[in-house]
């Protein structure tokens, strides 16, 4: 009896330890993500096999809808009731709200084992640390001020590149439209509202205003006639689009400019992925040009934050995740399925089209000039109470009849409000 | 034996007597928990500084303040008055107008009942999407009309910030009408055909019937489509969401809407419990004169 109870003891215990060394010896990360559909699904499954290839256990939780917004809420039950996931797909200052909350683990010494403080852009790191610490990794940079012009249109006005000033880009839009051509195509939902808006303050401002005006929210810069200014120029922008484009979805008008609709798109390098669908060649289908600055350079960083877990496997796999996320091989699988850049410099971009080289040369340029910015209208420079705000002046003023002075004023009134 | 199976009797019997109360006992307690509970909740989140996580310090009215400061919750609210008022008469009008033509006999009464009734079997965001379609200047109705030849025909009130509202008013309509019509199609069925017919011998003309006897006795069904409608415009969401995304700009907005964007788009817990809180109000302001007339009314037939 004594016998069976021991050999059966025994037997119990060998079993838990060797449960407890097999899952210490298989490094788990469970990731929550919004990465469901396209070429964004195809860029996790990258990761995830990199990660398997790596002896890891991948847990996908992937949550669609709203645009990470489910994905949010879903994270916020999670954290309160104790049961964070290892990595969540977070950006911009949304990591500093975690990280105030004290959700957010510490990857430092793999950040310090890898290099990371040499091979990530500054103003990027800056993003990606809470006081010092890393708590959180990218995994791409899209610029945002771009303009996507289609040359045969432009040839039919006699031009051959996309604008450099706005100046020109309005003397081209007012030829365009003489010629009875769309001069630019657009979705009037208030992201891309915004997204027009803040190339226009990087171009009219100079990288130093959009610093005061849509990262500092320095009131003397948003009631500046600098100010009026871009909303004037958010008036003529109005007059060159088409009478439909309410509720237009991006890649709507995306296809637009493909197609001959209209002549140019100012968007984000996502657009890059549905010309590229489309078997277009860029320089020769289709022109990537930056939004006219000064060596201006928007970026909006994808990247997954790393959450407080327990369990040395758990511990052990987001470090693993976190170590191959940084590496050279992932950034660049990732950003060619994607359509941005490696948010690590230094990696060959040999496999990369034109656009995504002139990308990564004209964000070294911008370093130096201190135009690399982060994007207002993608949440990367304000936080989310703060750049909605903004958000709702902007499209207010761009779907209505309301001066450059009104909405200067609101603006300094929205602002205000959100910030107490 | 004899004292057993009396305690049994005695144990069947009150079970029994209770078996009502224990078989809605456990819905009972969910939604005092799952609704009234949350609504407790969310009053406090209004009266807390929550951001981003709830939290239970304590700011007093200053989310109430920065909600009303808002003017984004300013078109909300006009929106909501706009929407609701517009929906509430329309569907009435001509739920009452269906149901009067539906009750004259007609042929093929089923079928037309069922074609008026069916848009209620459709989802809101199905309703919105195609009414999206039919309304969009460069799709639908104006696009039609261009390429049938009348170019000068103009239809743009999706895409104008001024009308963009009164969009979502048509597609509700269409929506909610059929269901306005069954329930006056009922209650014109149950009105006593001999006081009609009395009123016919005395030769009363059929407007005048309609008018001085029929729809005053049909009176408490108006109230009770009023608060349906009523309801259904103060929640209304998902058309909204599906026809015009609030746009443009945020000129379509509705208290649910913003409710959403604050709560779970921007971090703004504290508002949005606000909004929801104001929601609230309205709401109860229609429902509780109303139950408390027809608990009355009840007390007094018993």
């Amino acid at each position: 009896m004594n016998l069976r109870k021991t050999i059966l003891a025994t037997g119990v215990a060998f079993s838990a330890l060797a449960t407890a060394s097999f899952a210490h010896a298989e490094p788990t990360a469970e990731v929550l993500h919004w990465w469901t559909s396209g070429g964004e699904a195809k860029a996790v499954a990258a990761l995830k096999e990199d990660f398997e290839a790596h002896g890891g256990k991948w847990v996908d939780s992937p949550v669609a809808g709203g645009g990470g917004d489910a994905a949010m809420t879903v994270l916020r039950s999670r954290v309160l009731s104790g049961d964070a996931p290892a990595a969540v797909q977070l950006k911009g200052p949304a990591i500093q709200d975690w990280a105030e909350q004290g959700a957010l683990a510490d990857l430092n010494d793999v950040a310090e084992a890898e290099g990371w403080d040499k091979v990530i852009p500054p103003a990027i790191q800056s993003v990606m640390k809470y006081e010092g610490d890393y708590v959180a990794v990218p995994v791409n940079i899209h610029r945002v001020d771009w303009i996507w012009a289609n040359p045969e249109l432009l040839a039919k006005v006699g031009a051959t590149e996309a604008p450099k000033t706005w100046d020109e880009f309005n003397a081209l839009a007012d030829k365009l439209k003489a010629a009875g051509i769309t001069p630019v195509a657009h979705g009037g939902q208030p992201w891309q509202d915004a997204t027009v808006f803040e190339t226009v303050v990087l171009g009219l401002g100079g990288p130093e205003f959009y610093q005061q005006a849509l990262v500092d929210l320095d009131e003397d810069a948003l009631k500046s006639d600098t100010m009026k200014a871009v909303f004037d120029q958010m008036r003529k922008i109005r007059g060159y689009v088409d009478a439909d484009f309410p509720g237009r979805d991006w890649n709507l008008a995306t296809a637009m400019v493909m197609n001959g609709d209209a002549a140019m798109q100012i968007m984000g390098d996502w657009a890059k992925g549905e010309f590229l669908a489309a078997g277009k060649v860029p320089g020769k289908d289709f022109i990537c040009s930056a939004t006219p600055s000064e060596h201006g350079y928007l970026f909006n960083v994808d990247s997954f934050a790393m959450f407080n877990v327990s369990g040395d496997d758990k511990v052990e796999g987001q470090k693993l995740l976190a170590e191959l996320i940084v590496g050279e091989k992932f950034q660049e699988t990732f950003n060619l399925l994607k359509g941005s850049i490696p948010a690590r410099l230094g990696v060959a971009l040999d496999k990369f089209d034109d656009c995504a080289k002139k990308s990564e040369a004209d964000l070294l340029a911008a370093q130096d000039a201190g135009g690399f910015l982060p994007s207002m209208a993608h949440g990367m420079a304000l936080r989310g109470h703060l750049s909605g705000a903004i958000v709702d002046v902007v499209t207010a003023h761009f779907n209505s009849e309301m001066s450059s002075d009104e909405a200067v004023e609101r603006l300094v009134e929205a602002v205000e409000l959100a910030k107490d | 034996m004899g004292a057993s199976s009396s305690t049994e009797s005695n144990l069947t019997a009150s079970i029994q007597r209770h078996l009502s109360k224990i078989v809605v006992a456990p819905s009972f307690a969910a939604s005092l928990f799952f609704v009234y509970g949350f609504i407790l909740w969310t009053g406090y989140m209004a009266f807390s500084k929550s951001r981003m996580l709830p939290v239970w310090d304590w700011a007093g009215l200053r989310q109430y303040e920065r909600l009303w400061q808002m003017e984004r919750w300013h078109v909300a609210i006009e929106n909501l008055l706009i929407f609701g008022g517009l929906f509430i008469v329309i569907c009435l009008f001509l739920g009452c107008l269906l149901a009067v033509l539906l009750d004259q006999r007609i042929r093929a009464e089923g079928v037309l009942r069922t074609i008026f009734l069916y848009p209620m079997a459709l989802s809101f965001i199905v309703t919105g999407t195609v009414w999206k379609w039919l309304l969009n200047p460069g799709l639908g109705l104006e696009s039609m009309m261009h390429d049938l030849g009348w170019t000068s025909f103009k239809f743009d009130w999706l895409v104008n910030s001024d009308m963009a509202i009164y969009t979502v008013v048509i597609a509700a309509v269409w929506q909610a009408s059929g269901f306005v019509m069954a329930m006056f199609l009922a209650a014109l069925r149950g009105v006593d055909q001999d006081i009609i017919r009395a009123a016919y011998m005395d030769g009363a003309s059929l407007p005048r019937i309609y008018f001085g006897i029929i729809i005053p006795s049909i009176r408490p069904v108006f109230l009770s489509a009023i608060v349906v409608l009523a309801h259904l415009a103060v929640k209304s969401f998902d058309l909204v969401i599906a026809l015009t995304g609030g746009g443009p700009g945020y000129s379509s907005d509705l208290p649910a809407t913003f409710m959403y964007t604050m709560a779970f788009q921007r971090n703004q817990l504290g508002v949005g419990a606000a909004s929801a809180m104001m929601m609230l109000a309205t709401v109860m302001a229609i429902i509780v004169p109303y139950l408390y007339s027809e608990l009355r009314g009840g007390k007094k037939n018993g």
